[in-house]
Order: C-alpha cells, then sequence, then structure tokens
C-alpha cells in the first residue's frame, strides 16, 4: 500500500511530447485517409485544421511543462489521439447526405474546450482549492441540472429535455454538472467520512450506517432519479447516482454502501418503469429489439438500435474501412451513435483498440487518484475516473445491448461541444490531481496546521480509516525532500502535525 | 482506501471486459445472423451495390456492372441493348432479381463453390471481388435480325437454335421493354417505371418464347406423326380417310378441317399429302384410333408435361394433360383444347426430328469465366433424351419438306437449300377472329443446321402467315449463310 512512497518520479514531459506527436500522427492521419477513401480532394483546409489542432495540444503541452510537469504523461496523448478520431469520422459522416459542417463545429469546439482546460490549470493551479467550493458546487449542480427545464431557457430533442438555449448554440448543463457533482461528493465525504465510518450499527458482518448519515445518499438518489423523470435522460441519472456509489465506498471502503446504493436504484429502476413511459420503451427495446412490432414502432421503437447492431456485424472483425461502411444508415451517426460507425467502419479491432484507450484513460485517472496524497483528491479523480467509465460503459453497454440504450455522449469522440468542454476540464482536472500526486514531497520539521493548504482533514479524528493511517505511516518514513529547488510545491505540502500518531 | 479505489478500478475492467465480450459476439459471433436479417438494408445495399460478373454476347457486355457516384450503392448495373436482351437477361436491382441475373446468381456474384479461390485470394490481396462472367449462346447479328422481324404491337417470338447442340443462337421477343428501367437504385423510382411497364399488359418480363404457353395448333401433328408412325400401322404412303368433318364422341361438335385450305379436295389422301395441307380430321381419327397414352408419350418424350427445363432460365411448362375424354384428345391431336407449348418447346420437337430423333438439351449459356477470364465451366452438348428413331425422323422429315414444296408453307422455299417445315393455326375462340399463328422448321433439309420456330400470338389469321413463314425463311437464311 505504501510502496510508491519512496518513489521519486520524472516529470516525463518528454515521454508525452513523443507520444502526442504519435497521437496526432493518428488523429491527423485518419482525416486525410477519409479523404483518400471517399476520393475526395486533400484541400489546404485539412493542413489548416491539422495545423490549429497539433498547436492548440502542444500549447497544452507546453502549459503542462509550465505549471504541472509531473502530471501523468499519458493522459493527454490518449485524450488527443480519441479526440481527433472523433473529428475524423465526424468528418467521414459529412460526406453523407445526413450531415454536413459538423466537424468543422467540433473541431471549433474542441478548440474552444483546449483552451478552457489550459485556462482552468493555469488558474487554478491546485485541485485542492476546489475543496473550499463543494457546496457551492452542489448549489450550481442543482441549478445546471434544473435549468433545461425551466420555461423559455430549455430545449428539447429527441424526447429528452436536456438542453439550453443559448441563442447562438444549444448548451447541455447536465454535461458540466458531472464535475461539479463528483466536486461535491468528494468535497461533502471529504469532510464527512469519518463521522460515516465510525457511526452506525453492526449486523452480523456488515455495518450498516446510521440514517442521517444516509442523507446525501438520499439527495443523490432523488436528483438521479428528478433527473431521469423530469429531462427522460436515463443515461446522466445512471451517471450520477453510479458517481455518487462509487465515490462513497472509497471514501468509506464500506461495502455495505455498495449494498444500500444497489437496493436504492432497483427501486428507483422499478418506479421509473411504472411511472415513467420513456424508461419502459427502452426496456422493451432492450429486451426484445427485433420483435417486427417494436421494430416498426414508428417513435420509442427500436430501428436505431437494430440497425446498430447491422453497422457492427457489417464491420465484422476488420471493419470496411474508413469511408467504406454505410454509417450514416443508423441514425445520430456521429454523436450519440459514433461508436457503431467506428465498429463499422474499423471493425472490431479498431473499436476494441479504442475500448482500450478508454481503459488506459480511466486506469490513469485512478492511478492519480492512487498516488495523490489528500482525502478530496482521491475522491474526485475516482468520481471523475468513474464518470468516463460509466459514460463509455452506458453508451457502448446500449449500443451492444448489454444494458438498455440510452442518449449519452461517447467522451471526446461524439459531435457535441458540452460534453467534450466537460471532458476537457476534467482532463485538466486529473492532470493538476497527477501533478500533486507525483511531484516530489518537502518534508519540513516546521507545522503548518492552519494554512489554507493543509485542508487534507484525513488524520482530524484520528480514525482507523486505511488512508489515514497509510499516510501517517507515510509521512514517518518519507525521505527528505529531494527536489528543495521546487519552491513552489513547498505551500501545499502535507506537513506533519507534530506526531500525531 | 486506496484498496477501494483498487476496487472500483476491477469493477470498471470487469465492465469494460463485458463490453469486449458484448462487441465479439456482436462483431464477430452472430454476424451472419444479422447481416442475414430481412430488415439489414445494408446487406442489401452490398449484394445490390456489388460488382457482378458481366453477360456477353460475341464476345461484348450485354449486362454489366459500372461504378455509381452519389449512390449508398457500389455499382450500378447496366444493360446494353436493354429491348433485343431483357426477357433473357432479366435484371438485378434493388427488387429481386430476374431472369439469368437470378439463375446465374452464383456465378455473376462470385459466390460459387469454382470461384472459392478467387474469395480467398480477394480477402488477402484487398481486391474487390468481381464476379464471374457468363458468355451466352446468343448471335448479336441473329438476334438483332429477329427481334426486327417481328412487328411491334404484335405479341410474336422467334427462335434459332443449333440442331446439332442445342444451342440458342437467337432468342427474341415483343413486346420488349428496357431494363435499366428496372435496374435502378431507388424504390420509389422503381415502383413509377414498373407501373409504367406494366401499363402495356402484353408485358412479359421473361421472354414469350419461353414464359407464354399457348395452343400449337397443327405444329403439334409433328408429335401426332411420331406416334403414328412409331405405331407401325401408318407409312407416309397410306391412305387415310379425309372427310371435311366429323362429328366429336360423345357430342355434337362438328371438327372440320380448315376452311382456307384445299383438304376438301381429296375425301382421300396419303399421309404425305394430309401433313403438307395439314388436314385435321385424319388426325383426330388417328388419335381417336391409337388412344392417348402413345401422343402423350410422344410429347413428354419432347419435353412437354416437364417441369425442369432449365435453360438455365426457367422454363414454362408445354402441357399435354392425362385422362382427356375422346372429344378432347381429338382436339389436343391438332393442337388445340387442352395443349398448350412455349414456341421453345416446339422449337425442340423440330430439332429432335432435324437430329434423327435425337432431342439435344437447349441452352443459352456457352461459357462462365471467373473474374480472371479463366474457364470456369462450358456446357457441352447434352442429349437430354432419344425422342425416336432416326427412320421415323427421316420421314417426318420428308414429309416437311413437302409442306415447304406444295403445302402450307411455300411461302418459305428457297432456292439455296430444301426446307423442312410445319405450320400450324390454333383458333383461340371467342370471335375476334385472331388465331396463334406458328411456324417450326429446319434446313437444309438434307444436312440439318438450324432450327426456327415463329409464332405470334392473338394475331389475324392473314397477317400471321404473312409473318411466320417469309419470318422462318429470312431466319434461316441469315443463320447458314
Amino acid at each position: 500500500m505504501s510502496t510508491q512512497t519512496h518513489q521519486v518520479y520524472k516529470p516525463r514531459r518528454n515521454l508525452e511530447l513523443v507520444l502526442l506527436l504519435m497521437a496526432l500522427t493518428v488523429a491527423i492521419g485518419a482525416q486525410m485517409l477519409v479523404a483518400f477513401a471517399l476520393d475526395e480532394p486533400i484541400t489546404n483546409d485539412y493542413f489548416v485544421e491539422g495545423s490549429v489542432y497539433a498547436g492548440l495540444v502542444l500549447a497544452f503541452h507546453v502549459v503542462l511543462r509550465l505549471r504541472a510537469k509531473y502530471a501523468d504523461p499519458f493522459i493527454l496523448p490518449i485524450v488527443v489521439t480519441l479526440n481527433g478520431l472523433g473529428i475524423a469520422m465526424i468528418h467521414r459522416l459529412d460526406f453523407t447526405a445526413s450531415y454536413s459542417g459538423v466537424a468543422d463545429r467540433q473541431l471549433l469546439w474542441t478548440g474552444v474546450s483546449i483552451v478552457a482546460a489550459i485556462v482552468l490549470l493555469w488558474l487554478l493551479k491546485d485541485h485542492r482549492r476546489l475543496r473550499q467550493l463543494t457546496y457551492i458546487s452542489l448549489a450550481v449542480s442543482v441549478l445546471l441540472l434544473f435549468m433545461p427545464i425551466l420555461p423559455g431557457l430549455g430545449s428539447e430533442e429527441n424526447g429528452a429535455r436536456i438542453w439550453v438555449d443559448l441563442g447562438f448554440a444549444s448548451f447541455q448543463p447536465s454535461e458540466i454538472a458531472k464535475i461539479t457533482l463528483a466536486v461535491f461528493f468528494a468535497g461533502f465525504l471529504a469532510n464527512n467520512r469519518d463521522l460515516i465510518l465510525l457511526a452506525g450499527r453492526k449486523v452480523g458482518p456488515v455495518t450498516f450506517p446510521r440514517l442521517r448519515d444516509l442523507a446525501p445518499m438520499f439527495i443523490a438518489w432523488i436528483v438521479a432519479i428528478g433527473v431521469l423523470v423530469v429531462q427522460n435522460d436515463l443515461g446522466n441519472a445512471l451517471m450520477f447516482f453510479g458517481l455518487f456509489v462509487a465515490v462513497i465506498y472509497v471514501a468509506t471502503s464500506r461495502f455495505s454502501w455498495i449494498a444500500i446504493g444497489a437496493v436504492f436504484m432497483l427501486f428507483g429502476a422499478a418506479l421509473a418503469y411504472q411511472f415513467v413511459g420513456h424508461f419502459r420503451d427502452r426496456v422493451e427495446i432492450w429486451l426484445n429489439a427485433f420483435d417486427p412490432e417494436i421494430y416498426n414502432r414508428a417513435f420509442g421503437g427500436s430501428h436505431q438500435v437494430v440497425q446498430g447492431l447491422f453497422g457492427l456485424a457489417h464491420g465484422g472483425l476488420a471493419g470496411t474501412g474508413l469511408g467504406s461502411g454505410n454509417p450514416n444508415m443508423v441514425s445520430l451517426a456521429n454523436s450519440d451513435m459514433i461508436i457503431t460507425a467506428f465498429g463499422e467502419e474499423l471493425g472490431f479491432i479498431g473499436l476494441s483498440a479504442m475500448l482500450l484507450l478508454y481503459l488506459l484513460l480511466f486506469s490513469r485517472y485512478m492511478r492519480a487518484g492512487l498516488g495523490t496524497r489528500d482525502t478530496f483528491g482521491k475522491l474526485l479523480a475516482v468520481g471523475l475516473a468513474v464518470v468516463l467509465v460509466l459514460q463509455v460503459f452506458v453508451v457502448v453497454g446500449g449500443i451492444t445491448r448489454v444494458i438498455p440504450l440510452t442518449g449519452l455522449a461517447t467522451p471526446f469522440l461524439a459531435a457535441g461541444g458540452s460534453a467534450l468542454l466537460a471532458n476537457w476540464l476534467i482532463v485538466a482536472l486529473v492532470l493538476l490531481i497527477s501533478h500533486a500526486a507525483r511531484q516530489p514531497v518537502i518534508v519540513g520539521p516546521m507545522v503548518n496546521a492552519t494554512g489554507e493548504a493543509s485542508s487534507g482533514t484525513e488524520s482530524r479524528l484520528q480514525s482507523d480509516g486505511p488512508g489515514a493511517r497509510e499516510t501517517a505511516v507515510r509521512r514517518h518514513s518519507a525521505p527528505p525532500a529531494p527536489s528543495p529547488t521546487d519552491e513552489d510545491h513547498t505551500r501545499l505540502d502535507h506537513a506533519p502535525r507534530g506526531g500525531t500518531q | 482506501m486506496n484498496n477501494a479505489i483498487r476496487h472500483t478500478w476491477v469493477v470498471s475492467v470487469g465492465l469494460f471486459i463485458t463490453l469486449f465480450a458484448a462487441l465479439s459476439i456482436i462483431q464477430v459471433g452472430v454476424t451472419d445472423e444479422l447481416n442475414a436479417n430481412p430488415n439489414n438494408v445494408r446487406q442489401l445495399y452490398e449484394d445490390r451495390g456489388a460488382p457482378r460478373g458481366a453477360i456477353t454476347v460475341d464476345g461484348s457486355a450485354i449486362a454489366e456492372s459500372v461504378p455509381s457516384d452519389n449512390s449508398s450503392f457500389d455499382y450500378q448495373r447496366v444493360y446494353n441493348a436493354p429491348e433485343l436482351y431483357s426477357g433473357i437477361t432479366g435484371t438485378y436491382s434493388i427488387a429481386n432479381a430476374t431472369g439469368l441475373e437470378r439463375t446465374l446468381n452464383e456465378y455473376l456474384s462470385g459466390q460459387s463453390d469454382s470461384q472459392f479461390f478467387d474469395r480467398i485470394a480477394s480477402v488477402f490481396t484487398g481486391d474487390t471481388m468481381d464476379g464471374g462472367q457468363v458468355e451466352l449462346t446468343l448471335d448479336g447479328e441473329l438476334q438483332q435480325l429477329a427481334y426486327d422481324q417481328i412487328p411491334d404491337g404484335t405479341r410474336g417470338s422467334i427462335i434459332v437454335s443449333e440442331i446439332a447442340t442445342g444451342d440458342i443462337k437467337a432468342m427474341a421477343s415483343k413486346p420488349s421493354y428496357n431494363n435499366n428501367l428496372l435496374a435502378v437504385q431507388d424504390s420509389s423510382e422503381l415502383v413509377r417505371n414498373q407501373e409504367q411497364l406494366e401499363a402495356d399488359e402484353d408485358l412479359r418480363y421473361t421472354s414469350r418464347a419461353i414464359s407464354t404457353t399457348i395452343a400449337p395448333g397443327s405444329t403439334f401433328k409433328l408429335i401426332d406423326l411420331v406416334a403414328m408412325l412409331e405405331s407401325g400401322d401408318y407409312e407416309p404412303d397410306t391412305v387415310l380417310e379425309n372427310p371435311n368433318s366429323i362429328t366429336l364422341p360423345g357430342t355434337t361438335t362438328e371438327l372440320e378441317n380448315f376452311e382456307r385450305g384445299i383438304c376438301a379436295q381429296r375425301p382421300q389422301a396419303e399421309l404425305s399429302w394430309i401433313v403438307a395441307q395439314s388436314c385435321n380430321t385424319p388426325f383426330a381419327e388417328a388419335a381417336l384410333e391409337l388412344g392417348e397414352d402413345p401422343i402423350r408419350e410422344s410429347a413428354e418424350a419432347f419435353g412437354f408435361n416437364s417441369e425442369d427445363l432449365g435453360i438455365p432460365l426457367e422454363v414454362a411448362t408445354s402441357a399435354f394433360p392425362e385422362d382427356l375424354p375422346d372429344n378432347e384428345l381429338a382436339l389436343s391431336a391438332i393442337g388445340q383444347q387442352s395443349v398448350t407449348a412455349t414456341p421453345l418447346q416446339m422449337n425442340m420437337v423440330t430439332s429432335a426430328i432435324a437430329n434423327g430423333g435425337t432431342l439435344m438439351q437447349p441452352t443459352l449459356v456457352d461459357a462462365i469465366r471467373g473474374s480472371d477470364l479463366q474457364l470456369l465451366s462450358t456446357t457441352e452438348p447434352e442429349v437430354l433424351s432419344e425422342v425416336t428413331s432416326e427412320d421415323v425422323a427421316d420421314e417426318i422429315t420428308e414429309m416437311m419438306v413437302g409442306v415447304v414444296e406444295t403445302g402450307t408453307a411455300t411461302r418459305a422455299q428457297t432456292g439455296s437449300f430444301d426446307v423442312a417445315a410445319k405450320t400450324g393455326t390454333a383458333e383461340i375462340g371467342g370471335d375476334t377472329g385472331e388465331v396463334n399463328s406458328w411456324i417450326t422448321g429446319f434446313a437444309p433439309a438434307d444436312d440439318p443446321q438450324y432450327a426456327v420456330t415463329v409464332a405470334y400470338e392473338r394475331i389475324d389469321y392473314d397477317t400471321g402467315s404473312s409473318l411466320t413463314a417469309p419470318g422462318l425463311l429470312t431466319m434461316l437464311e441469315a443463320a447458314i449463310e
């Protein structure tokens, strides 16, 4: 558990640069392959757009060198690859009759998102400062989630009321709410986990929490169900709830929370099945997709799911090749169903490779959580990782009929500015957490128990939680500061508070 | 806390493994079922847009696949000289395929067993697998000539075949149609075009020569002759009663010799004269004498009542029913009432007689080549049945020469060679006075090379007889020359 204590990380920004160049080659190469496959001329636009993308990405890289040089070197290249492939596929679908000009908009949003991520990284400096925003985050989350149902502000598309009309563009506030909710959960649990841990009634091997400690669980559940009922957005409901269960489990290490969460979720699903027609349709489609009656339904039928399966089957093992399939036959092929487009044209092999990239990406997110020393950072990193996992699982699982299909944007791939922005902001946050995790620790004799930076409260109650013990052990055995020149970080170090153990 | 993070990671990886499993089932495991699902139009796009092999006549393509632009389909089937060949090639489009496009789909699409290695090779080379090429036995010039012989507005068909091999050299019919109208890849356009074509109720999508079964009239007497001569009771010079009319057994219906002929001149005549003038009553009497079985057996030996005559196009079954009452048997013996035949069937009768009693399998396909033009199969001449003895065949040939020299087909005479033929005029009831007008024959009589059959359905008698015998001669002259 504390083996990483003695490890001194290198910045590894050069490795990141090499990987980034490979990622850009894949991304820009895919774009050009589309043009070759479809016999379209390679115009200057390809070089301009490729350069813009490369420029933005390299700017991000430079900012990391300046502000977070110990950040994880794998996250950015993976994200750049996925985002680039997404633009290439959207570009490819723009050549079909169903879409046009979406790729340019996606590139524009990518640019906006990367700039926003850079700004967040630059201004925030340290993820722990977000902890002060715990309750503000909750307020913002609730506001964001209920914005679409405010009259005159929200708008409905494809049966889900999850959009806000900004006049020049529509925006999906629930995407940003993923981040604020993750911040709230992480902050709330970092503050209260000892309370939740210590109090409780033991029944057999399982310790059940006190009823009043269940309150946040209730809040999460009601938010999720509320989102589902009011906005018809099953995917986000599932994601928010899963996020909370995962974070509370990590905070307490108690399995009972997962059991309770599962009961709540089943109960919620039963309620939804009873009272929400949209959800009932989805379940019917999931179970009987090939039933002719359900397939031919004008609305709420399984046409999209089944066409998606046909697309995947058409691709088979090796795929038809970029530009050679008919991915546009699936509705929403460049957003909710973009996975089927990749499955058809890149085949099982290509799609699996992309899923492996996701697997690596969330593993790096969790690695950042493992490495960082503060509870808040751990919970935030895991929360954001779980958001990524659940997004991919809900989308791909829905398309492959593992679970009912619900509309949710595939991270970095699907056309849609809000999701792109949210996911890039998450990247910035996780990079900051990983920077905190990997940067050299400076242990000095000075006690700094009241400063802003010591807001990690894991040892406040001297709990026997695994996190607390671990940090204590590490502090005693930590080697002397390996890089005293790194002044920027000394202020943030967790100095031991006078032999607390 | 870190252990809990690790558990979360393990669960997340578990979720992803589920996704990999589900994807591998869909993309590798059950692909065939999904691709075969009737709702899966992708497969339709794939199949219907695939490059198929060409169908060729004299080495030039009459049906070929060309790359199509701005369409979900990669290729579009194009038919050259569509009216000339549409009844044979059929059409390959988004609707069900017809004609040779359907019966030879396996080869044209490259899915036949003999193209297995081509398919494997295309997987490795990454080239698009082209289908095999089908070379027809048809002769382009003869086909054009035959087509031009048939006046627009009539329902006619002309077949020319090579006697020794059964190869069909021309098979034209009208009304014909432009099957490019049916090869469109847009379903609403297809429906519009179909409605427009089907406004002509005489239109057949498959050539009339093989798709319509009509009363063959006196050409059927060739079959009676085989039965009669084989029985031993009749010889070409046997003198038979030739009354102007007889009353059909069990009825009050009178069966008469054809009023426009000269049969009335001789109340008694030898068989060869009766054949030349195509008198009816002696054949009716002979049929009643012989009974149904010998005549039906002769007819079946020539291919009547057989359902699996693939040339390789499907051919409508020509019929000679069983258990006929005597009055119907008498009418059937002169090619009326219950007996029906396709023009191809009557051409087979003539060909077998010309071929010394041996019936060859008629065929349209000469050779099939793979996409690399390597020969996959050739059609060897194949004996379908031994219909009768050479002696009987020769006797009938001689009588058929008489038909042209002194009988009903004098308009088919030429100085270059002897023509053997038999005419037929089938009354089809009703008071329009329309008949089915037939002629079937071959030449040269002493060394038969080509058989020709001309048939017009529902045509007035004079127009019919002005088209049949001269048409036969034109085709024979063109084929033999």
